[in-house]
């Protein structure tokens, strides 16, 4: 076993331990820092797969930026594991069943393709690298690239207008 | 290393979220299990591009591994502007009925 297939297989579990741990634990503020340790775990997962810059845009952006701002709001609403809103155990259960059909038809169906067996170029080959992933986006994908930007406009224009006081907004109109 | 290793570790994540939102109530746990989702498939569609950098395909299309990494990229863009809007909804929600319970929210008036 190389220490690339370790490296691969305590990242995996370290991954699907975490990803439990935020669907089970009581408290959500213990769900968001499993679920950085999932984003970092999936970090570790690209520089394995030689996409350097996703693995800093996904530290970044998700353990960064994205999962502070999921602290702040659980930390605004002072939520802790008592005020954990009540639920039907028959649900639950239907839940996981479910979920569990799923994971078995989906790992049934891929256990048959040949494309299953296909072998992965791991840890060499430079087309994850910022450079040539500069160059991509910046001569092909320059103007979904721009456009983007307008997205990232608009949701910031939307989320101040939604958030914004229920009073201030009737003065407004 | 095969494919089919990197397919059920993402597998399993997608499938971990989806428990989580079929069984939380909890409107922020069910939103953080759908960026778990979200994750999932952009390790599945990396895992996929450096399968085909080791496949033919990439020799006469040079540009098939950035592609799809740039792909990623483009959807962690709107991972990010999603998430801002979606809390912004949900404080909302608490500012309104004092919970984040999704019990309560089987209205869209009041």
């Amino acid at each position: 076993m190389s220490i690339t297939e370790i490296l691969f297989w305590v990242l995996s579990v370290l991954a699907l331990v975490s990803a439990i741990m935020v669907v089970a634990s009581k408290n959500p503020v213990h769900s968001i820092l499993f679920l950085i340790v999932v984003f970092f775990t999936i970090s570790g997962h690209y520089i394995l797969l030689n996409a350097q810059f996703l693995a800093i845009v996904n530290i970044i952006v998700y353990a960064g930026a994205i999962m502070v701002l999921f602290l702040f709001v659980v930390m605004l609403m002072n939520l802790n594991a008592e005020s954990e809103p009540k639920k039907n155990r028959l649900l639950q259960f239907a839940g996981l069943i479910s979920g569990g059909c799923l994971f078995l038809v989906l790992i049934s169906a891929i256990a048959k393709s040949t494309t299953a067996n296909n072998v992965m170029q791991l840890g060499s080959g430079n087309s994850g690298l910022i450079k040539n992933l500069g160059m991509v986006l910046f001569n092909d994908y320059v103007i979904p690239f721009e456009i983007s930007s307008v997205l990232f406009l608009s949701a910031m224009i939307g989320a101040v207008v939604i958030g914004k006081k229920e009073k201030a907004a009737q003065d407004g109109n | 290393m095969e494919i089919k290793w990197y397919i059920g570790l993402a597998v399993a994540l997608f499938c971990t979220g989806i428990v989580g939102v079929l069984t939380r109530r909890n409107s922020i746990i069910i939103f953080m299990c759908i960026e778990l989702m979200l994750n999932s498939v952009n390790l599945l569609l990396v895992a996929f591009s450096k399968m085909h950098a080791a496949s033919p395909i990439a020799q006469s299309m040079p540009n098939v591994v950035s592609d799809a990494q740039i792909f990623v990229f483009f959807i962690m863009v709107v991972a990010a502007a999603e998430v801002s809007v979606g809390l912004a909804i949900i404080v909302m929600m608490y500012r309104n009925i004092h919970s984040v319970d999704i019990n309560f929210l089987n209205r869209l008036k009041n």
